[in-house]
């Protein structure tokens, strides 16, 4: 790699063109490393499990695999993993956008912003086991808040069905991360949204209202949608927070391929592989949709 | 406009509230273990335990590897892309951001599978390559982080000038990256490493699955057992997360915006 130079391109115009496809390798090795991480730990792997997905313990080819994911177990842990992941996602967009709009638009003060700022972008980052604790140490049965409640407000939270060992638990809890990551993504979006559009709409006579309906709505929604997407897929891979939270009591997709993974629970290992092709497929799918509203999106924010 | 302003404070307060009042009573129950009064015996039992202290110091070794796997593999891909080989950018993009499509779990399975003891790259068959292993696992994790944030970094700087000058100068490819490129981009690389810390030290799935004596695993067995115990390491984590953040946001303001271009 040593004798390459940058001075080559124009030799190898003058090369006859045998040099040149002598020359087109030793560029390629430059990335060579990198390709080889990738396709020896991250797409190898994930190839495997998908072409075990539709293979028999002896290896010939079956959409049994995939069929048999429709039994009732597997099937409620991937109903309950979509619900939980839609309602986190949907309801933690909605919520950072609330935010974001606030700190962008509202006209709080400049620490406001930096604060928020910070502080999504540590939240984003806090998941997983300890993130359990904390919301076990808020809204579990001795959690601070749930005493308050009780003592303040003579309000008994578990009373009312509440449990934080719940779908709903598992929402507020994933809500945590959710939100400061919405934060993250959509305020450079609203950053985005361009004060002559306000001053156009204003001076063609707009109100606030038409002003949202018709010029930010159109142009927020892709970007949005997409990031209700990421978020998405961001909740239904995560198995930490959920596992430690309520051990394997609430049956989510993650949940029961990591017990499949440690001690075949199924009892078919080619079962396991079809439900780790279905979480590729799931999140596969959502990136699909992101990917194409993140090119819709930048259109209008350049 | 005066009642925009009131909605924003309104949302911003109740958000604020939601994120505030765990981390509160995060801290209060860790402080409720000496009964009838506040005290930091849960601390102090935590960072007494021997075994907090051997699974930290693992999690802390695992992402130091982590870092130096990813820094390796990243800078002079990311380099070389921008130099020679802009048109297949693309490519390495979607590569990149694969790792957030593909779950965790699904990729430490494909390692269980692939690389067991009887397989031809047996990295699972001791202790050292399950090791080797779990880092090579939380680089993957860690790529579209840190390429993105490399990339980024490179953007500031002039590569194509930059490395003519070097070769005039007579450099090879080694002191080019290692002496030009990576100083260069070294506040990137820096606030790629610490987010790269902040997502390595708490792993769980991988570690759990892979049976390394990890800082994630070790929370979770605390948190199946222990009652006080698990809020103060939760509040633990929160502040390591919360100080990688600020040494990134503290990166952020020396990095070189255009002063290096001359534009």
């Amino acid at each position: 790699m040593a004798t390459i130079s940058l001075s080559e391109p124009d030799a190898a115009h003058a090369a006859p063109p045998h040099a040149r496809a002598v020359r087109l390798p030793t560029q390629w090795l430059g990335v060579a490393p990198f390709f080889l991480f990738a396709i020896f730990f991250l797409i190898a792997p994930t190839a495997y499990l998908i072409l075990g997905a539709f293979q028999t313990p002896e290896g010939t080819f079956t959409l049994g695999n995939l069929a048999e994911l429709w039994q009732p177990t597997i099937r409620a842990a991937y109903w309950i993993s979509i619900k939980v992941s839609f309602a986190s996602a949907v309801i933690g967009a909605l919520v950072g956008l609330a935010i974001a709009v606030a700190i962008v638009r509202g006209g709080l003060p400049r620490w406001v912003r930096g604060a928020t700022m910070t502080f999504s972008g540590v939240a984003s980052n806090f998941a997983g086991v300890p993130l359990a604790f904390a919301f076990l140490a808020t809204l579990g049965r001795l959690g601070l808040v749930t005493i308050l409640l009780r003592d303040i407000f003579g309000f008994n939270l578990y009373a009312t069905g509440f449990n934080i060992l719940s779908f709903s638990g598992l929402t507020l809890t994933y809500l945590y991360f959710q939100i400061p990551l919405m934060v993250v993504i959509i305020t450079p979006a609203i950053d985005g949204l361009k004060k002559e559009w306000g001053e156009a709409a204003a001076t063609l006579g707009a109100t606030q209202w038409q002003y949202w309906r018709m010029v930010v709505i159109p142009v927020l929604w892709p970007s949005f949608l997409g990031t209700v997407i990421l978020l998405f897929a961001n909740a239904f891979g995560a198995i930490a927070t959920a596992y430690a939270l309520t051990g394997s009591s609430l049956n989510i997709v993650p949940i029961l391929l990591y017990a499949q993974i440690r001690g075949d629970v199924l009892h078919n290992a080619h079962l396991g592989y079809a439900i780790a092709f279905g979480m590729i497929f799931i999140t596969g799918m959502a990136n699909v949709f992101y990917i194409w509203f993140r090119t819709r999106s930048e259109r209008w924010l350049k | 406009m005066k009642s925009g302003k009131f909605w924003a404070w309104l949302t911003f307060g109740l958000g604020a509230a939601y994120f505030i009042i765990p981390l509160l009573a995060t801290l209060e129950f860790a402080m409720r273990m000496r009964r009838g009064t506040y005290s930091f015996d849960a601390f102090a039992v935590v960072f007494g335990d021997p075994r907090f202290q051997q699974t930290f110091g693992y999690s802390v070794m695992a992402a130091i590897f982590t870092i130096l796997l990813g820094v390796l593999i990243v800078v002079p891909t990311a380099y070389w892309i921008r130099l020679r080989m802009p048109h297949i950018r693309p490519i390495v993009e979607f590569v990149t951001l694969l790792p957030l499509v593909i779950p965790a779990i699904v990729i430490v399975f494909g390692y269980i599978r692939m690389y067991g003891s009887n397989s031809p790259l047996p990295f699972l068959a001791s202790a050292r390559g399950t090791d080797a292993l779990l880092v090579i696992g939380y680089a993957i994790l860690a790529l579209p982080y840190m390429y993105r944030a490399v990339d980024t970094g490179l953007r500031t700087i002039d590569v194509r000038t930059l490395t003519e000058a070097a070769q005039i100068l007579g450099a090879g490819w080694a002191t080019i990256i290692t002496r030009l490129i990576l100083p260069n981009v070294l506040i990137a690389v820096l606030s790629g490493a610490f987010l790269t810390f902040a997502i390595v030290i708490g792993e769980f799935t991988m570690a759990s699955l892979l049976n390394r004596p990890a800082f994630g695993p070790y929370l979770q067995n605390i948190g199946a057992n222990r009652a006080y115990e698990p809020a103060a390491l939760a509040v633990i984590t929160f502040a390591v997360t919360w100080g990688c953040m600020s040494v990134i946001q503290m990166l952020a303001r020396f990095a070189p915006k255009s002063a290096n271009r001359p534009d």
